[in-house]
């Protein structure tokens, strides 16, 4: 399904789009970047509960719908367009991933129907201070009883998550741990982001008491794959986000009137319109791609994710820049909605590495 | 009548084929009976040349063709527009005329539309033709008119009233390409190569029988003309090398197809050929080069998104669903893709970039695709045609007022004719 979605997948984002657009508005956005926490238990429960939105990608055997990237990128691409606060990508895509890739059987049966049920608000803390995404830039270390020192930061809603998979280096090499929101030893602070729809934290951990994911010394190859679903999910919820910027650009470019006619009508306009649309389709091609070729078990898997998140992260920097433009001198302004996805599209760039880094990646495999 | 299924289909093509089908006959004598029995064109009308067979169907003989290695009608170049074009709007006389030496590849034909005074407005024309005594005759100036000087037959689009607004005052003719009124100049393009004609028309004359539609309705059928020319813009060109068997019909067609070939032979280097990006790179060494190597990416995702876009949009029509505006947007970024590949490959070619010809990389592709890929951009369409199109019918803009469609076409400001 590189090129098409199902019927049912149509209607599963058109059910999804409308629910969205009712429960999550732009309003509620922005009642919510402005608390600490940047979301709320009972919208997050909601959202589960009608939906079963973070049941999506969990299998069956542990309480999921089962469903594949397929599904799960349609979910998030619709986030991405509401802009909806939510411990979503957090829980869903990197703190899921980890316990699929590298936990037991025992351990997805303890900790993922807490997460298909909304019930487990969870992340994964990997990145240290200086905001490098490969696992060879860990530094924070595990004894030999599991007990956990050293700092995580760029934790994507690290601050309120109950359950923290964290990605430490032990005698064995590279492993994952899982560690309780409120353990002792662990103090987590609230950064300050220049997107305010997405919350970080800072972690340090001082003797805590960590339980071992999988087997020790065996989180690498995990935390890679984890990085590749997380880059083309996050390349999903982009083009969601850059599909709305340019139809909400478009839209007022046709109400707002100078010169005695809308503004659409100029010919500068149009163009800059057109090559909006023809960025975003581009983007939208990647990222449907890749989504489909990760549940097609692509063997250049890797290369897409970076192609596609490379795409993604330029289209949507240049649609919210244009879109602001659009806008003029409102879009300036704080009021207007536009920065706010200007500045998701920035965060978004960021994180996990961003299109110089991913091009620089996919080189490594075209041109060898 | 029995039900077309592809089974019935196939197995009444292979038959025929399997009948009739001997490649030791002369091109124009096979295809002369191919014509005949339908299944050169078989989504034709019955009536001329064709079956009736529903367009989703032709599939199905193209495959027996190929299986049996059978060479079909003439399908290249203009004439495939002048016979959509005469099918659609042309009289019995026109069709019974023209068809049949269009699909035995007998006459060679050429499209008299952009002028110098009218190139993306085509509906500019200033061409004049006028009834003297009991014919049209014709005065004015055709540009980019490929195989002219090979032309039978000429599909020309010319102003037949200056007093009828713009559009209204056009009408269409076919002309007689082999006359004294008609003189031929190669248009030497700025990557050397001559592709295309100017064609002056002096007092070349046109019999009334061989106006198409009315008078005045020259727009309405320039419109059907272009619809198949963009709808087979790529198959026009793509038509691939012929079979190198020995018999006489594989031997006709391979002299036919390098004839026709002849002015398209720079058109992969126009594209900016993409790939050869990642061999010229190891070739240069410039592989290695971080610059170079975030540049290349660009381009390639670029590349790779445009394919995926098409993809998308032949799958949607494919499946009967309607295209999204993903089916509107290939033009354009080739045009992104050509000029970016243009830059790349000389910026990886250092000093080379200063030769051309023998002494330049590839034998002169690199050099070629720097002066080939402007053309994308312009021909058949320019980019800001194409954002004006994608603004208007996709993204439902407004159209912005030109002013030169509602008053009579002689108060119209205009380029003056030099």
């Amino acid at each position: 399904m590189k090129f098409s979605f199902s019927s049912e997948q149509e209607e599963f984002r058109s059910n999804l789009r409308r629910f969205l657009a009712d429960r999550a508005p732009v309003k509620e956005s922005r009642r919510l970047m402005e608390t600490d926490a940047g979301w709320e238990r009972e919208g997050w429960k909601a959202l589960n509960a009608e939906l079963g939105l973070t049941a999506v990608r969990i299998p069956e055997e542990y309480g999921g719908h089962g469903f594949g990237f397929g599904e799960h990128c349609i979910v998030l691409e619709e986030m991405g367009r509401a802009l909806v606060c939510a411990p979503y990508f957090s829980t869903t895509v990197l703190a899921a991933g980890a316990i699929l890739h590298a936990g037991t059987a025992e351990q997805k049966a303890a900790l993922l129907p807490g997460i298909a049920s909304g019930e487990t608000v969870a992340t994964l803390a990997s990145a240290e201070d200086d905001g490098r995404w490969d696992a060879e830039a860990t530094t924070l270390t595990a004894s030999s009883d599991g007990r956990l020192n050293g700092h995580k930061s760029f934790v994507i809603d690290g601050h309120t998550a109950d359950l923290i998979v964290v990605l430490a280096r032990d005698a064995a090499g590279l492993s994952f741990y899982t560690v309780a929101g409120d353990a002792p030893g662990l103090s987590r602070r609230l950064l300050k982001t220049m997107d305010p729809t997405r919350k970080l934290a800072r972690l340090s951990f001082a003797d805590v008491q960590g339980t071992l994911l999988g087997s020790a010394g065996d989180a690498g190859p995990a935390y890679e794959r984890v990085m590749i679903e997380a880059a083309i999910c996050l390349t999903n919820e982009m083009v969601g986000g850059a599909e709305r910027l340019r139809e909400d650009a478009l839209a007022y470019s046709m109400m707002r009137m100078q010169f005695g006619k809308a503004i659409a009508s100029f010919q500068s306009m149009k163009h800059k319109a057109a090559d909006m649309l023809l960025d975003v389709e581009l983007a939208k091609s990647a990222a449907y791609y890749a989504a489909a070729a990760l549940d097609d078990g692509d063997e250049d898997i890797a290369a897409t994710a970076s192609l596609a998140k490379a795409c993604a992260s330029d289209a949507y920097s240049q649609t919210a820049t244009h879109a602001i433009q659009i806008h003029g001198g409102i879009g300036f302004t704080w009021d207007n909605d536009t920065h706010l996805w200007y500045k998701r599209a920035k965060s978004s760039d960021v994180l996990f590495g961003d299109a110089f880094t991913h091009r620089e990646q996919m080189m490594k495999y075209w041109a060898a | 009548m029995t039900e077309l299924t592809e089974e019935s289909v196939r197995a009444e093509c292979r038959a025929w084929l399997e009948a009739n089908w001997d490649p030791n006959l002369g091109l124009v004598e096979w295809r002369h009976k191919l014509a005949e029995s339908g299944w050169g064109n078989p989504h034709w009308p019955s009536r001329w040349y064709g079956r009736d067979l529903p367009v989703g169907l032709v599939p199905i003989v193209e495959e027996e063709f190929s299986r049996i290695g059978a060479i079909g009608v003439a399908k290249a170049g203009i004439r495939v527009l002048a016979a959509a074009t005469i099918l659609a709007h042309g009289t019995d006389m026109h069709k019974e005329k023209f068809l049949m030496r269009i699909l035995t590849g007998e006459d060679t034909w050429c499209q008299l539309f952009s002028e110098p005074g009218s190139g993306s407005d085509v509906a500019g024309a200033v061409t004049r033709a006028e009834m003297r005594g009991n014919q049209w005759i014709v005065n004015g100036q055709k540009v980019w008119t490929t195989s002219a000087h090979k032309a039978h037959w000429g599909l020309l689009l010319a102003r037949t009233d200056w007093d009828a607004r713009k559009h209204a005052g056009l009408s269409y003719f076919i002309i007689d390409m082999k006359q004294p009124g008609v003189t031929v100049h190669p248009l030497r393009q700025m990557n050397g190569h001559a592709s295309f004609n100017q064609v002056f028309l002096t007092d070349a004359a046109v019999q009334p029988e061989f106006l198409v539609a009315g008078v005045g309705d020259g727009w309405a059928v320039t419109t059907t003309t272009l619809m198949h020319e963009r709808r087979g813009a790529d198959a026009l060109r793509t038509w691939g090398n012929g079979s190198d068997r020995p018999e006489r019909a594989y031997a006709e067609e391979r002299a036919e197809i390098a004839t026709t070939m002849e002015p398209y032979k720079w058109y992969p280097q126009r594209a900016g050929r993409v790939d050869l990006i990642l061999p010229r790179a190891r070739e240069t060494g410039r592989i290695a080069d971080p610059v170079v190597r975030q540049e290349i990416a660009r381009l390639l995702i670029m590349s790779k998104a445009a394919e995926w876009t098409a993809r998308r949009a032949r799958t949607a029509q494919e499946q009967g669903r309607p295209q999204g505006p993903e089916g509107s947007l290939g033009k354009l970024v080739s045009s992104n893709i050509a000029r970016a590949c243009a830059r790349l490959h000389t910026q990886m070619s250092g000093a080379d970039a200063l030769l051309t010809g023998d002494d330049s990389p590839m034998g002169g592709v690199i050099a070629e695709i720097l002066v080939s890929v402007p053309a994308t951009s312009i021909a058949g369409g320019t980019d800001e045609i194409q954002r004006n199109i994608i603004s208007e019918r996709v993204l439902k803009m407004p159209r912005e007022r030109t002013g030169d469609t509602e008053k009579p076409f002689k108060d119209v400001p205009r380029n003056l004719v030099a």
